[in-house]
Formats: structure tokens, C-alpha cells, sequence
């Protein structure tokens, strides 16, 4: 594909780039980055005047449910609605069935993500069969393509494979990424303990069993010298540990998602399931914690942790329904609206967060997470003012879940560029 | 007094009002006198249809509707299981749906899931009686301990309220202390650590963890049951030791007021959370409690079918 992007306002924090610029386009692959550039032979144009360009957006942790639950999403369903939230690239979960454990699973996950295409970094699973009693072969499935290993929604809680783990995925140059959840503390909890959960009557999630299994692990990534990536942190205490482990110089990085990034657990009244979520949203003194650690630093980057569930699913009970949202097409229009236009953090800044970063602890190879000349082109194009409303039949996702319907955001995805195809949502999708 | 019944639902105390409140409390006494007829039926519910839905076992609270509804000339419907509507492999919706399809006016539900009545009533037409969900509510239990408290008191205001048990999964505790703060009364809750919700005293009362600070100078020992399964989750050591450090025994009893009464939802643990003596002695209402439960239900049945009285006959 050949293509001229004209008049964009390129913002790429890691080359310091904050102007209007052109981008030229040759066989999918960036030729020039200047002002007033010649259209490449053949190659159309895309007048991008008044728009972001931002390099692309890399989410660390997304469910894609496929294989096993292709009714809740499947890898292309899943794949479109990143596009259209801007993303580029994707680390998928392996908490599939049959689960990430084995290489024959990841080679048909990352085959089926080409053909959209997106670049998908799929993570495969710590154990056997997420069990948490033996390792999986992670030599193995990191020749099939695996750039991290986690039991996701499952924390390890043996310390002694944990370790082992660690050390093994250490010598492989895998991250290891942890849900940090001791089950015992949480105890059938559905939300965040604490006076809402008395007031509402529902079974509470102490903040304690995050930052328990947060402590331990990073004393095993002290140990190992493991490269610790801890998923979708809630709480203040939690933002407290990891910045005193990075001063400490261990190897940990953090993740935040959308929802806890702006949200509480007083949402959670009227009971509606798509609050349901865990770690649960928390109090207003962590969302505060959270968004300050995130402009900080101390948490590295903005993931979704994107995760459909069906409608009838979560049509049950509050106790009953699954826990999980949806949140690829709406994260960067949330974080533009509470932080960026709520002046908590520059563009630049988030940039960093939601592209930048997540390239740098994947260790992706030069040209993600930035504009770079030679480099293949997967941008995000963005209109950093456009009202809209979340509603939930505009989502590509297949499944609705997401705990921002009605909400108004501003500043939206206006396109996408991927492995040479460029989704423009302005007018429909075309090569 | 002018305030008037205007919701469509009951699913907790926490949503009333004190006006509210006082309304169902009045209607209850005018409704307490025709269970003590010679024909105990009026024909306030003539043609209306109730559904009592109890996704939960229950015997005491399932009866005390029926009858209430029979007592109002109610045509009723029951279905009881065990089950939540995911092990059923049917949604709370479709649940509405089907009551929708039979015509029914009233749904009384009683579910395991907290919030369970929330959802369905905005989805229905017909009105919704919380009978218990989970460990949120169950406001009838609540207003029939209320109006046990002022038939013997005269008012609620000022009086010391003591709960004595499993507050954290008490949902009669939690409606409770949503409808008695809201009438003037000082609540205190006491429970071993393990079984005090947190943050509870954010919602007006008192917890402690002290038998002798609930019991002196209350007004009302309300007793909540313990149950065997909370000793194997580890919430306290045996059954035999939360019988020595929080039973209600005429002993301790030496410490409380003289006109003190002693309240218990029911079903009783006799020996364990209070002894047999004080169950059947002279301060126990428990009966009178089931009495006024009926009296109760009839109001709450009487006010959200539209409080239309057609004169007894």
C-alpha cells in the first residue's frame, strides 16, 4: 500500500516529534516523515488535517476468547474492535480452552489475528492447563510466538513454581505477567469491600488481596531478577509497592486499565453486572492514586483488560454473573476525557502510556511504539475533540459488556493503520 | 398525616423514607385487628394476582405471605426451589418475562443473590415485594420488628436497639439498621471481629464486639442466628465458644434494663445464640413477632396493589 497522510499533528514522544506533519507511505512501510511531501507514485491521500497522529496503540492485556469461547468474542471480532479503538496490537490472554499451554494453540491464534490483520503478542500460560502445578513449555511456545506468560485470571499461588517460573522465563527473556489476586482473601467477594459493599449487601473484595499477592511477587522478581509486569492494579497501596520496587531497582512494571483509571465502586449501586469486574472498582482516594501513578510513571501503561462476556451471561444474578468488560473502543476515548482534556496528563504523556511503553516492555522491535522512518506504518489517527456517546450496538466487539455505555467521551479514533491496511472510520474501511 | 404510597416496589429499607416508613407502620395497625375476627378475610385483594417466587428455601416468611395474601382474598401462585436461575440455566429476565406473560400483579421473591429483586423490578410491570435477597434485605422482617418495638415501647425514638450475632450476612440486621436510624433509634451491633461488616458504623450505628455494652441499657435484644457453617469458614473458633462469649442467658440478662425485649427472626438455635429460658421467658416477643409479621405483610400487599380499601364487609 502507498499513501500520503497530509497534515497530521504528529505526536510521538520517544523521537520528542510534536508538529503538523506528512507521513509518505511505500509498500506499507514508512518512507518519509516531513512537511509538503510528494504523494508516492499510485498512492492515494489521506487529508488528515485537524487529526492526532499517534503511533499505534499497544494493549498488554486483552481476552479474545477464542479458541473455546467463540459466543463471548473470537480473534477477528476481537481484532476489529481494537482497530477501531485505535490499537495496533494486542497481548492476548491464554486463559482460552484449550488453554495457551501448548505451541499448536498459539500457532492458530497468531495465523488467525494475520488475516484481519493485527498484530497479536499472545501470551501463553505459566502452568499446565493454568493448574499452577507444573510449568508449561515455555521454550516451546515462545519459538510458536509467545512474548509473556501468565495464568492471568488464575495467580500462582505455590511460591515455589512461582519462583521457578520466574527464573525459567527470566532465561527465555519472557515478561512474566502477574494477576495479582490472593482467591482466599477475596473469598467470593463480587466488589470492593467496604461501606458500599455493606450499604449494597454484596460480598467485598478486600484492597489486601491485591497488594498480598503484589508483595510477594515482587520478592520473587528480587530473586530471580525476572522481568514482573502487574496487571491491572486498583489500589493506592498497590501504586505505593511498585514505585518502591522500581526505587529499589527490581524489575516490575505496572498496568492500569480505563475503568479504574475513572471509575468507583459507587457505581456499583443499582446492582447492574457490567460494574462486575476484578479487580472490582475501588474507592475515589485510589482512582486518584491510580491516575497519579500513572502520570508519575510508577504504572507504565494503560491496558484494557478488554474481557467480552455474552449478554445472557451477564443477565444473571450480580452474584452470578461473570466478572469482565469490554474496553478496547472506548479506552483511549476515556483516558482523552479524564486525564488528557481533565488536564492530568498531556498527550504526550499518554502517548507514552498507551504505545510507547507497552512497545518498551514487550521489547518489541524498533518502530513500535513510535514514528520511525523505514519502520512498517501502524498508527492511530485520532480526532482528540469529537463528542460522542457510547452506545452499546455501535461496538465491533462481539459482546456489549462495557461499564461506559451512555457515557460521553471526547476525542475519538478517526483511523487506523495496520500491516498496510488502513481502517479510515470517518467513511468505512478500505485498503 | 398527608403523605401518600406511591412506589410501585418494596426491595429494602433503605430507599424509605421516615414518612414512608410511617405509613407502612400505620397501615399495619389497621390491618392488625381482622386477624383476630371470626372470619379472618377482607376482600382488599379481590381478583389480584401474587406470585411468590422463593429462589431460596424459606418456610416462616413463605407462610406469612401466603396467608397474608389469603387473608386479602389474593389469588396466589408459588413456586419455590432451591436454586438460582443460573444453576436453572434460565435469566432473571426470562424469569420476569414468563410472570409478565401470566398476568400477575404482585411478585413476592425471595432470592440468594443480593440485588436479585433490583434488577427485576425496573423490567416489570408488575409490583416487586423484596422477601429476603441475599445478605442485603428484607425489609418485611424489619417492619414487623419495628412494629413489635412500638406496640410494646410506643415509639422507636431514643430507644437502644442491640443486635446480637452474624451481622456481616444479615440481611435483617442491614434492614433493620436502615429503618430504625431513620426513625430515631440508637442502634449498636455486636458480633465477634469476624462478623461485623466494615465500614458499619458509617451507617449510624454502634458496633461492638462487647456482649456486655449491647446488652446494657437496651431497650431491645434482637438475636440473629448463628450458623454452623460460619465456624468451618473460620469466622469463629466453635459453636461452643461463641455460646460462651455471646449468648443471651438469663445471666446476662441481670445487666439489661428490666422492661428489655428479646427479639429473634427466627429460626431459634436454642443453646446457642440464646438459652431456652429466655426464649419462652418474660421478656420474649419472638411470637408476638410472627403475629405482627402478618400484619405486616397485609399492609405491604394492601399498599403496593394500590390502596384501594374496599370497605370490609
Amino acid at each position: 500500500m502507498n499513501l500520503l497522510i497530509r497534515g497530521a499533528h504528529v505526536v510521538d514522544p520517544k523521537n520528542k516529534v510534536d508538529e503538523v506533519l506528512d507521513l509518505r507511505i511505500e509498500r506499507n512501510h514508512i518512507a518519509a516523515i516531513g512537511k509538503s511531501l510528494e504523494p508516492a507514485t499510485g498512492g492515494e491521500i489521506f487529508e488528515a488535517k485537524g487529526l492526532y497522529l499517534l503511533p499505534g496503540l499497544i494493549d498488554l492485556h486483552v481476552h479474545f476468547r477464542e479458541p473455546g469461547f467463540e459466543q463471548k468474542e473470537t480473534i477477528e471480532t476481537g481484532a476489529l474492535a481494537a482497530l477501531r479503538g485505535g490499537f495496533v496490537g494486542c497481548v492476548s490472554m491464554p486463559n482460552t480452552n484449550p488453554p495457551c499451554d501448548h505451541q499448536s494453540v498459539i500457532d492458530n491464534i497468531i495465523r488467525k489475528a494475520r488475516e484481519v490483520p493485527l498484530h497479536l503478542f499472545p501470551a501463553g500460560t505459566i502452568s499446565k492447563g493454568r493448574q499452577g502445578a507444573e510449568l508449561s513449555e515455555m521454550a516451546d511456545l515462545k519459538r510458536a510466538g509467545i512474548w509473556a506468560v501468565t495464568d492471568d485470571g488464575d495467580w500462582v499461588t505455590d511460591s515455589l513454581l512461582m519462583r521457578r517460573a520466574m527464573e525459567y522465563a527470566s532465561m527465555l527473556g519472557l515478561l512474566v505477567i502477574s494477576h495479582c489476586e490472593d482467591r482466599r482473601l477475596s473469598a467470593n467477594g463480587v466488589m470492593n469491600e467496604g461501606l458500599m459493599s455493606t450499604r449494597l449487601g454484596l460480598k467485598g473484595i478486600p484492597h489486601e488481596s491485591e497488594e498480598v499477592a503484589v508483595m510477594r511477587d515482587i520478592q520473587l522478581a528480587r530473586l530471580t531478577g525476572a522481568r514482573l509486569h502487574v496487571a491491572h492494579l486498583s489500589t493506592a497501596r498497590t501504586v505505593k509497592l511498585i514505585r518502591e520496587a522500581k526505587a529499589e531497582g527490581i524489575r516490575v512494571t505496572a498496568e492500569v486499565t480505563p475503568h479504574h483509571l475513572s471509575l468507583t465502586d459507587a457505581s456499583t449501586e443499582g446492582y447492574n453486572t457490567n460494574f462486575k469486574m476484578n479487580p472490582p472498582l475501588r474507592t475515589p482516594e485510589d482512582v486518584d492514586a491510580v491516575q497519579k501513578g500513572l502520570e508519575d510513571g510508577t504504572i507504565d501503561c494503560v491496558a484494557t483488560d478488554h474481557a467480552p462476556h455474552t449478554e445472557e451471561e451477564k443477565m444473571y444474578e450480580f452474584d452470578e454473573a461473570p466478572f469482565g468488560v469490554i474496553g478496547l473502543e472506548t479506552s483511549l476515548g476515556v483516558c482523552l476525557t479524564e486525564l488528557v482534556h481533565a488536564k492530568k496528563m498531556t498527550l504526550a504523556k499518554l502517548v507514552e502510556r498507551m504505545s510507547m511503553r507497552p512497545a518498551e516492555i514487550l521489547k518489541l522491535p524498533n518502530g513500535y511504539g513510535e514514528i520511525k522512518k523505514s519502520a512498517e506504518a501502524n498508527v492511530t489517527l485520532v480526532d482528540l475533540n469529537q463528542d460522542w456517546i457510547v452506545r452499546a450496538e455501535d461496538f465491533l466487539s462481539k459482546s456489549k459488556n462495557s461499564c461506559f455505555i451512555g457515557k460521553k467521551l471526547k476525542g475519538r479514533v478517526a483511523a487506523t493503520l495496520c500491516m498496510g491496511k488502513l481502517w479510515d472510520f470517518q467513511k468505512g474501511s478500505h485498503q | 398525616m398527608t403523605a401518600t404510597w406511591t412506589r410501585k416496589d418494596l426491595l429494602g429499607m433503605r430507599d424509605l423514607s421516615r414518612e414512608e416508613i410511617e405509613i407502612l407502620l400505620q397501615t399495619t395497625k389497621s390491618f392488625q385487628e381482622i386477624s383476630l375476627r371470626p372470619v379472618k378475610k377482607v376482600p382488599a385483594l379481590r381478583g389480584k394476582t401474587v406470585a411468590n417466587l422463593f429462589f431460596e428455601p424459606s418456610t416462616r416468611t413463605r407462610i406469612s405471605f401466603e396467608l397474608a395474601e389469603k387473608r386479602l382474598s389474593a389469588d396466589t401462585i408459588n413456586m419455590v426451589g432451591s436454586t438460582s436461575s443460573m444453576v436453572k440455566g434460565e435469566s432473571l429476565k426470562d424469569t420476569a418475562r414468563n410472570i409478565e406473560s401470566l398476568k400477575v400483579d404482585i411478585v413476592v421473591m425471595r432470592h440468594s443473590s443480593s440485588g436479585a429483586p433490583h434488577r427485576l423490578a425496573p423490567i416489570l410491570k408488575a409490583s416487586v415485594i423484596n422477601a429476603g435477597d441475599g445478605i442485603n434485605e428484607h425489609p418485611t422482617q424489619a417492619l414487623l420488628d419495628m412494629f413489635t418495638i412500638l406496640e410494646k415501647k410506643g415509639s422507636l425514638e431514643g430507644l437502644k436497639v442491640s443486635f446480637v450475632g452474624d451481622i456481616l450476612h444479615s440481611r435483617v440486621a442491614r434492614s433493620n439498621i436502615w429503618g430504625l436510624t431513620k426513625m430515631g433509634a440508637k442502634v449498636t451491633v455486636c458480633s465477634p471481629k469476624t462478623l461485623l461488616p466494615p465500614e458499619i458504623e458509617k451507617l449510624g450505628v454502634t458496633p461492638t464486639t462487647d456482649i456486655h455494652e449491647a446488652v446494657r441499657n437496651a431497650d431491645v435484644l434482637n438475636l440473629l442466628r448463628i450458623q454452623l457453617e460460619r465456624q468451618t469458614e473460620s469466622f469463629f473458633p466453635s459453636i461452643r465458644e461463641y455460646a460462651n462469649f455471646y449468648q443471651i442467658n438469663q445471666e446476662i440478662l441481670k445487666e439489661a434494663k428490666p422492661d428489655v425485649l428479646i427479639m429473634h427472626p427466627g429460626p431459634v438455635n436454642r443453646g446457642v445464640e440464646i438459652t431456652s429460658e429466655v426464649v419462652d421467658g418474660p421478656y420474649s416477643v419472638i411470637l408476638e413477632q410472627v403475629t405482627h409479621g402478618l400484619a405486616v405483610r397485609m399492609a405491604v400487599l394492601y399498599l403496593l396493589s394500590g390502596g384501594v380499601k374496599e370497605e370490609e364487609e
